[in-house]
């Protein structure tokens, strides 16, 4: 039982906050489903907020000297360890408000990385930011793969898809692991709060920022970001690509509430995972087996979770 | 993403190189980047406010009537307004020149 | 009261952070830093000292954890050494050109491989560009002062730069010595509470790290570099008011028996100890000889060291470590630099000795004050020789 949540009512379409913590003027690619997320983010946690952001899109986009789109105190210090930078900030805070030296009206702290940054590069540093404690949420930005460099595959990028270091060509046909369960290995360290969002779902996607900056520990927030440069997708469907992924199961909505699974959105229609490979280039080469072998291995996953759920 | 912003002497750079200056990146013009842009039906328009949802580049704002106008200092031409409108009310026409 | 007590280094030093009211210490073990993070711990755990001890997952993290605390104005604190400092590598580069103010006291420690946990000064020597401020102790009570005189310098707002205190590991910070522990009050007056020119706060939204495109680059690196060399003045300054308040006195460049020498022995840390004992013994066998003692080595102190030679004209330099390929050690090349083409100079002669916990004996300095004055008379072929090592 989270106390904090009892009192929290949810956004609503008609009282999304107007504020924007993030400015126009990023550099962000056009229809960049990332960014429309990360503005998501920021509009659920509002101004009270320390954001500690890993190397990567975001970063690079929101910051190029002497321009920021951040209208709320942000660092970015390297590629992996937001979330050490985030238990620093969090511990001085922590510190100084029982010293007396600055207010003890809480602040929240945000750590926030891409899908490398924090399931392949910064996997040690979440794990230890995890179980220290520390009170955080930390988001990642999950466009399966390293786009700011220039599309190279990561642990998150899905099986068969085609990225700069997974070409298919004649030994090979993409991605040939399937996708890291980085939220798995978040649960895996008992921490209060985990959670899928996409942004087609804003309210939802808004609700579970908000929940996990709610929560006292640490949170975790794992986030579909299509990205129409590297996916060779239109910039226009960004919204339409996210909603698919969970329409067809590919990425599945659930929170974990102190171990508990709890599926956000039963998918009891699912679209055929062809329907959600349409319009992506990173997919195009993809032959029936490989289709197929994913669209039992997308079943199979999602029956695990509808099991998890059920157990809890 | 050159701009004669940054051309700052080692003197006058600032401490760090921190920016002092929250949100300054408003500044710069990305409606520049665009080839094509919104144009929307007040008719068929029901100000459902989907358009300003999902706008990556927060190029929306509200007016007083409570239709939502289109800032092209930043609008980058994605489409995706257009594109989520529930009304079909925004159409993307190509930019001139 | 200050109280002069037998106690470990490491220990020392942990009571001189403890003293200084550090707020935040990200910690990862390695030997032989472990006492001091230990000790810490323990002083917080016994409410001794108000702080978070941030018992982080690797020294990465250590270091990346500071950058976060100090941003967000807190005093910051944090124990390395060899393997540990080298895989922060990259954050200490960070932390510097974003003027993050932290101390990091650095057991120095040979660089793997082999994997040695004994003492020499490779590990430091390979950060040596990172532009934190580096000090060395030569003893228990240097470390203590030292420590205490960089939190004092690295929150100085002219300052603002992360300041590395090197130690000797298991030389210095295992063995137990008679040290002055100040008192809190005196503590108080010299370091007053950090309060940054700018950090993370709600109140005052800034961005830090940001991109710095070409057009920018240049001009921030030499901005840093200029905070380097102005660093100087305020260190100075430091240990000026270190010695009104606690009775002693530290310089950059430190001088022994210097006066006629014809030879002057240069070394960094503890080994130099050794050093003053070997140049009592040659003193007492008739040699001019003498010691000087790097004690501030970024920035570094160019004039005093030129001032410190005077008129000798042999130098003979002792590197602890062996940059392979390298025409000489860090020291020997710096020194050289120092002295290039500048009339009057002294020859330089560069050494290697102390590698991974070897010994520097008082006869070893013997060794190397007559091969230096031989070098002197006939220019040796190598550039720097290894002393003491067997060949077969």
């Amino acid at each position: 039982m989270i106390p904090e949540f009892e009192k929290f009512k949810g956004f609503k379409a008609k009282n999304l906050p107007k504020e924007e913590p993030l400015s126009p003027g990023h550099r962000g690619c056009q229809g960049c489903g990332e960014v429309l997320a990360l503005r998501m983010v920021m509009k659920a946690l509002g101004k009270d907020v320390i954001v500690c952001n890993a190397t990567g899109c975001m970063e690079i986009i929101t910051s190029p000297y002497p321009h920021t789109a951040w209208r709320v105190p942000w660092i970015h210090i390297a590629f992996e360890n937001a979330a050490s930078v985030a238990s620093g900030v969090e511990s001085a805070r922590k510190v100084l408000a029982r010293k007396g030296k600055i207010p003890k009206k809480h602040v929240d702290i945000l750590a926030v990385g891409g899908d490398g940054a924090t399931g392949d590069i910064g996997l040690q540093f979440i794990s230890g930011a995890f179980e220290r404690g520390h009170d955080f949420l930390y988001v990642c930005l999950d466009n399966e793969a390293y786009m700011n460099t220039g599309v190279q595959r990561s642990g998150c990028t899905p099986y068969g898809a085609m990225t700069t270091t997974s070409p298919p060509g004649k030994k090979s046909f993409g991605q040939v692991t399937w996708k890291k369960n980085v939220p798995a290995i978040a649960v895996a360290h008992n921490i209060p709060y985990v959670a899928t969002a996409s942004p087609a779902y804003f309210l939802d996607l808004m609700n579970k920022v908000k929940k996990a900056a709610l929560v006292k520990g640490p949170a975790y927030v794992h986030i579909y970001s299509p990205c129409p440069t590297g996916w060779g997708s239109a910039g226009e469907r960004s919204i339409e690509i996210s909603r698919l992924a969970v329409e067809t199961k590919v990425f599945p909505l659930y929170e974990v509430i102190e171990g508990r699974y709890i599926i956000s959105r039963k998918i009891t229609k699912p679209k055929p995972v062809t329907e959600y490979f349409k319009g992506q280039r990173r997919f195009r080469h993809l032959d029936e087996e490989h289709i197929e072998y994913i669209q039992r291995k997308v079943d199979a996953e999602y029956e695990k979770l509808l099991r998890l759920a059920e157990m809890s | 993403m050159a701009n004669s912003d940054a051309i700052v002497g080692w003197k006058t750079i600032t401490f760090g190189c921190h920016i002092l200056e929250p949100g300054n990146a408003a500044n710069f013009r990305t409606g520049d980047w665009r080839s094509q842009r919104p144009v929307v039906d007040k008719e068929k328009c029901i100000k459902c406010g989907m358009c300003w949802v999902f706008c990556p580049d927060m190029a929306y704002n509200q007016d007083e009537e409570g239709y939502f106008v289109v800032d092209l200092e930043y609008c980058k031409g994605c489409g995706i307004c257009a594109h989520e409108c529930p009304k079909d009310a925004i159409t993307m026409v190509p930019e001139e020149g | 009261m200050s109280k002069r007590v037998g106690i470990e280094v490491s220990i020392a030093i942990a009571e001189a952070v403890g003293l200084a009211r550090a707020e935040v210490i990200p910690a990862y073990p390695i030997t032989p830093q472990t006492h001091i993070v230990e000790h810490l711990s323990e002083m917080v755990a016994n409410a001794e000292l108000d702080a978070e001890f941030v018992p982080v997952e690797s020294e990465h993290a250590a270091m990346s954890c500071c950058c976060g605390s100090s941003a967000a104005g807190a005093r910051t604190f944090t124990s390395s050494s060899a393997q540990g400092l080298s895989l922060m590598s990259e954050v200490l580069y960070i932390a510097s050109t974003m003027r993050l103010p932290m101390v990091m006291v650095v057991a120095n420690r040979a660089m793997s491989a082999p994997i040695s946990i004994w003492n020499d000064h490779q590990d430091i020597m390979i950060q040596r560009d990172t532009g934190w401020i580096q000090t060395f102790a030569e003893n228990g009570q240097e470390a203590v002062d030292l420590t205490l005189h960089a939190f004092r310098v690295s929150e100085d707002r002219n300052v603002s730069l992360p300041i590395m205190v090197n130690i000797d590991g298991f030389t210095l910070s295992h063995v137990i010595e008679p040290i002055e522990l100040p008192d809190q009050e005196d503590v108080d007056r010299f370091l007053p509470p950090f309060k940054p020119r700018y950090k993370l706060d709600p109140r005052r939204p800034i961005t830090m790290g940001p991109v710095g495109i070409p057009e920018v680059y240049t001009e921030a690196k030499v901005a840093h570099d200029m905070a380097m060399k102005k660093a100087k003045r305020y260190i100075l300054k430091a240990w000026n008011e270190f010695e009104e308040i606690f009775g002693r006195k530290y310089n950059p460049i430190e001088s022994y028996r210097t006066e006629d020498a014809e030879v002057l022995l240069v070394t960094m840390g503890s080994i130099s100890e050794t050093a003053m004992t070997a140049v009592d013994t040659m003193r007492d066998a008739g040699q001019k000889v003498g010691l000087l003692r790097i004690r501030l080595w970024r920035p570094f102190p160019g004039q005093e060291f030129r001032r410190a030679v005077g008129k000798t004209k042999i130098l003979a330099v002792i590197d602890r470590c062996l940059p392979p390929g390298a025409l000489c050690g860090p020291v020997g090349a710096e020194l050289r630099s120092l002295f290039y083409k500048i009339p009057g100079s002294p020859k330089i002669f560069s050494f290697v000795a102390g590698l991974g916990g070897r010994d520097v004996t008082v006869e070893r300095f013997e060794e190397i004050v007559d091969k230096a004055r031989a070098f002197a008379k006939k220019r040796p072929r190598e550039l720097y020789e290894v002393i003491g090592v067997r060949e077969k």
